[in-house]
């Protein structure tokens, strides 16, 4: 591989469990770093004090209107960062960050925290607390060949993303209620059950063959909705389910 | 695309007498599973096995073949697989999963693969996906208003359920046999199901159904490297019986007609959605 991306990690509010769940690839982290990605920025990692021009910004956590080095730095990683990246549940829907209600020493009067497209435009919404490993290494994978592929990758890296950038463009609220306006409201459920699995909280539950969600439970990660078959289904790549897989091996092998 | 692809295709059924005793056609799902666990090609499977109600399948994590024969035949309503698929890799540490599921099931398990959003160190550990031909599917209550109120049979007292020949059939344990036309159950179906553009489930790695093949037989897609890989070492080993589907009847023109007969009308409903109410459509789950 001659040419690398170059990705930065920039963190906002958040509990450094995306990045954690990065670093949890383990030596495929090493193989992305190694092979197709130059990591240009990130809290502990990088030695870099100020956020550096980039292809990809990873941002984890939501931004707090009351910090004001966390809204210049949204702001400049939007002006320097080519495809902006909400990473998990915080940076795209605000997840757990929304219930805040200030009062914590020693910054008592922060208590606005606002998922990371209120402020600015994003590109694409990793969802979950944290995002899996393997969905944060697909959209690596897929976001280098998608710069630096042959036109055929470019295609394909394309229609992988396409999903994960209507995200970005569908809203920055979430919560298990999408489940039932987007998809037993609109006659979508078949009750496969992969909502509960992908709740991190185990908030979803099956009832009657349909989720039922705990709204006390849920966090608000969009973690539900973005795994239901019937939110987005992709035939396009589903079809290719096999060679998208061995792809994926394949380099990161 | 109706049949999506596959590698081969033939009748079969399982050469396990114990198996077939109680399984809904040829026993290929039970059998093949059986096969996987002896071999540890799976270290588990996730069946709609029995729940405390009756014919109210749960989601179970077989890890014996008595798990799996408990689980044998049709049940006709809902069991979410898939909400077990990431526990099966947490509670019971599996890392090698079976799982068997309807067409939507199958698409739920490869957007697990290729869209993992909560799914953490699930997608490489689906071993083998098998598939089964569906129609639609019932939720319980339906289920419960058709045995019931149509058939006129406590479901307690129901062996077998059956979906042939355009008709629903409940067979009871004193031997009775109801049937009724499928025209009095379509009502019933899940409306989830009428969306659905897949009859044999195409993202399997084996897929199976009854259709196309003689009584006691089932018809067998082996879709992927991996299903090729596992079925033809569980024939190799003796598991199955099978003949060419060519040279059985109905064959396989019977499942492209069904197919594609699902598959057009599940069309039209996607596309009468679009303008389902007044200058106002409902979603259309696919674009």
């Amino acid at each position: 591989m001659v040419e690398k991306i170059t990705v930065g990690h920039v963190h906002m509010s958040g509990c450094t469990g995306c990045l954690v769940s990065f670093a949890d690839n383990y030596e495929g982290l090493f193989k992305i770093l190694d092979n197709y990605a130059d990591l240009v920025y990130a809290l502990t990692l990088v030695d870099v004090r100020h956020i550096p021009e980039m292809d990809v910004a990873l941002v984890e956590g939501s931004v707090c209107l009351q910090d004001k080095c966390s809204v210049e730095e949204i702001k400049e990683a939007r002006e320097k960062a080519k495809i902006v990246v909400a990473l998990g549940g915080c940076a795209a829907y605000g997840n757990i960050t929304r219930f805040c209600r200030g009062g914590q020493w020693n910054q008592p009067q922060m208590e606005s925290y606002v998922p990371i497209a209120d402020l600015i435009d994003v590109d694409l919404y990793i969802p979950g607390c944290a995002p899996t490993p393997q969905q944060i290494r697909n959209v690596c994978i897929m976001a280098y060949l998608l710069l630096k592929g042959t036109d055929e990758q470019k295609e394909l890296a394309g229609a992988y993303l396409k999903p994960l950038m209507d995200l970005a463009q569908r809203g920055d609220e979430a919560c298990g209620c999408d489940l039932m306006y987007d998809v037993i409201n609109q006659g979508l459920c078949m009750g496969c059950g992969s909502c509960a699995a992908a709740c991190p909280v185990r908030a979803v539950t099956i009832e009657y063959g349909k989720p039922n969600i705990d709204r006390d439970m849920c966090i608000k990660c969009g973690a539900c909705y973005a795994q239901c078959p019937r939110s987005f289904f992709n035939f396009d790549v589903m079809n290719e389910f096999e060679g998208i897989s061995e792809l994926i091996k394949g380099v990161m092998e | 695309m109706v049949l999506g692809n596959y590698k081969s295709v033939v009748a079969a059924r399982s050469a396990d007498n114990e198996i077939l005793k109680g399984a809904q056609d040829g026993g290929i799902v039970t059998q093949l599973f059986a096969y996987a666990l002896e071999e540890g090609i799976i270290d588990g499977a996730i069946v709609a096995g029995p729940s405390e109600e009756p014919w109210k399948p749960e989601p179970v994590i077989a890890t014996t073949k008595a798990e799996l024969l408990a689980a044998r035949g049709t049940k006709y309503t809902l069991s979410p697989n898939i909400s077990l698929l990431k526990e099966a890799t947490r509670s019971y540490g599996l890392d090698k999963i079976g799982i068997v599921g309807t067409p939507c099931q199958m698409q739920a398990v490869r957007k697990a693969q290729l869209y993992p959003v909560g799914m953490r160190d699930v997608p490489d550990k689906i071993a083998l996906a098998v598939g089964i031909f569906c129609m639609e599917n019932f939720p319980y209550q339906s289920l419960e208003a058709i045995v019931e109120d149509h058939c006129n049979v406590k479901l307690e007292s129901v062996k077998k359920l059956d979906i042939g020949k355009g008709k629903f059939w409940a067979y009871t344990e004193r031997g009775a046999v109801t049937q009724i036309p499928l025209k009095v159950t379509h009502k019933y179906e899940q409306p989830g199901c009428h969306v659905c553009l897949d009859y044999v489930s195409n993202l399997a790695d084996i897929s199976t159904g009854s259709v196309g093949a003689p009584d006691g037989w089932s018809t067998v897609f082996v879709r992927t490297k991996n299903g090729e890989d596992t079925w033809g070492k569980a024939i190799a080993a003796g598991c199955f019986e099978t003949k060419p589907i060519e040279e059985v009847k109905p064959g396989l023109d019977l499942v492209k007609k069904l197919a594609t007969d699902k598959i057009t009308k599940n069309q039209k409903t996607l596309e009468a959605r679009a303008t389902f109410g007044v200058g106002k459509g409902l979603r259309n789950p696919y674009i």
